[in-house]
């Protein structure tokens, strides 16, 4: 080990609670992570697709998605950065919703978003009752810092696999890694594997 | 090699606001020198090993193996507080560095030289007044400092009673909240008359450095480009809330 | 308005990979054309790594993940860089 600073103990980093995954600490606040200039999306302008392996596509406008069935999921989250955040709420609809329009045996997904941000998973992570396109928190309209005027929400997994300013979803037979996972993140991302880098 | 950490032990510290302290540390293997306007990457290891690390710019030329940085405490930080409140002299930690050949100063030009700090964002400026003075430069420098109050302000001293080799640097205090009484200038953030005013002609053709917060960086700029001044001579230092990189 | 930096700021981490200083390169962007200091990228730190973008297209420039003793360097959009080799 190094030098070490006398006395310097550090913001104390890991919290003792059976919610919280290992390596993480919890935070009260909703920090704003960013890798890029937030996009300014109007709802009128807002789309939402799904591609899927054949190159059909299903496209919802704002008032067609608010018009599907709305579910409030009410969720911890866990950011790659260390902090996990408890019993958030959120508005949005569920990927099983959107999926059902569409005629897929995918095995992955790719999701993409205003700015060019992409992440990938498996698309049995975003079935099943897992991931919504989210448009409120707490109750109200989702801010364009944390991702509106929607986002996807996987809060299983690390939370940059929650693409903020979500446009679409590509389906593929293969995995394609996204902005982060190309960069040293982990293709897949549990955190409670804590499955932060890339080999971990 | 800039790239490997160096230990370093606090040699001395002085108070330089409430809220800001220099610490003079000396680099125990060697220092390589450093041109003014270069930054340090800082370290900090616990005893368990967990380590914080953040960028601070150099403020003053190095003495020797001994090299100054000033540190402004950020509410709420991790490594500020320490080094601002906890760190005595005989503490160690490790320092990276120099880095960054672009946000510098070379005291063998005699170009004019127009600076603009906000804040904390005065210390690598400083340096560069330090480093003209020392090199006995004659080079026209203008120094437009904002701070918020008379009581957050940097090097104070040293900035209002100049010394002998300061001569041909003009220093303007911009207090954006609260002004000493008396001060002609209302409180208000820096903007393009102040550049104007207080800053230099486009026409002499100065070197820029601009140095604060991403808000007065970005204010500072866009009156510099608006009064003519060539962008390729305006030199930016942005940092965020957290004071470096996390 | 998102806060970025100035790529001055990847100073410290570059210098771990690199032996010169590449802040203080001349950069011309593959995309857009764009010629400018190295320095001038803007840089995102609030994230996951560090990500550097051309100021003028937004462009990724280089993505930068550090764990630990390990360290991810992605110069896909890079484009040419000028390198005095002082």
């Amino acid at each position: 080990m190094g030098i070490i600073s006398r006395g310097f103990g550090g913001r104390r980093r890991t919290a003792e609670d059976a919610r919280v995954p290992p390596g993480q600490y919890l935070t009260d606040g909703f920090p704003v992570l960013s890798a890029g200039p937030t996009p300014r999306v109007t709802e009128e302008d807002w789309r939402f697709s799904i591609t899927s392996e054949a190159g059909d596509t299903v496209t919802w406008t704002w008032e067609e998605f608010l018009a599907l069935p709305q579910e409030r999921p009410h969720t911890d989250i866990h950011c790659v950065t260390r902090w996990s955040k408890l019993d958030t709420e959120w508005t949005g609809v569920g990927l099983d919703t959107l999926l059902e329009s569409v005629d897929t045996a995918a095995d992955f997904a790719l999701a993409y978003s205003h700015g060019g941000y992409t992440t990938n998973l498996p698309l049995e992570d975003l079935a099943g009752g897992q991931a919504w396109v989210v448009h409120a928190f707490g109750g109200e309209p989702l801010a364009p810092e944390h991702g509106g005027p929607a986002r996807l929400l996987v809060p299983h997994l690390y939370f940059w696999k929650s693409a903020k300013w979500i446009k679409g979803v590509r389906l593929l037979d293969h995995d394609e890694p996204g902005f982060w996972e190309q960069a040293g993140y982990h293709p897949y991302g549990d955190p409670w594997r804590e499955q932060r880098y890339w080999g971990d | 090699m800039p790239g490997h950490w160096r230990p370093a032990v606090l040699v001395g510290a002085r108070a330089e606001s409430p809220t800001a302290r220099t610490l003079v540390l000396k680099a125990e293997e060697g220092w390589p020198g450093h041109r003014p306007g270069q930054h340090v990457d800082v370290r900090l290891t616990a005893e368990d090993g967990y380590t914080a690390q953040r960028s601070y710019s150099l403020a003053a030329p190095a003495v020797g193996d001994t090299v100054e940085i000033t540190v402004q405490r950020v509410p709420g930080g991790e490594v500020s507080p320490y080094l601002v409140d906890e760190m005595a002299e005989g503490d160690r930690l490790e320092v990276r560095g120099p880095l960054g050949g672009w946000f510098v100063w070379d005291p063998a030009s005699t170009d004019p030289v127009a600076l603009f700090g906000g804040g904390a964002g005065v210390v690598p400026l400083m340096c560069m007044v330090r480093a003209r003075r020392a090199a006995r430069s004659r080079a026209l420098f203008r120094l437009v400092y904002s701070v918020r109050a008379p009581d957050g302000l940097l090097y104070r001293a040293e900035l209002r009673e100049r010394a002998p080799g300061d001569a041909g640097l003009d220093v303007f205090l911009a207090y954006t909240r609260t002004a000493p009484e008396g001060t002609p200038r209302a409180p208000a953030r820096v903007g393009v008359a102040d550049v104007n005013t207080h800053g230099l002609p486009a026409e002499f053709g100065p070197m820029c450095f601009v140095c604060g917060p991403t808000g007065f960086v970005e204010a500072v700029a866009d009156a510099l480009v608006a009064l003519g001044h060539d962008p390729g001579r305006i030199r930016t230092e942005r940092f965020g809330a957290s004071g470096g990189p996390r | 308005m998102t806060e970025y930096l100035d790529a001055n700021a990847l100073a410290g981490a570059l210098s771990e990979v690199f032996s010169v200083d590449l802040t203080s390169s001349w950069r011309r962007c593959s995309v857009c054309g764009h010629t400018g200091a190295f320095a001038e990228l803007h840089v995102y730190t609030d994230c996951p790594g560090q990500v550097a973008r051309c100021p003028s297209c937004q462009t990724v420039v280089l993505r930068l993940v550090r764990s630990g003793d390990t360290l991810w360097l992605d110069l896909g959009g890079t484009g040419c860089l000028r390198v005095e080799l002082r």
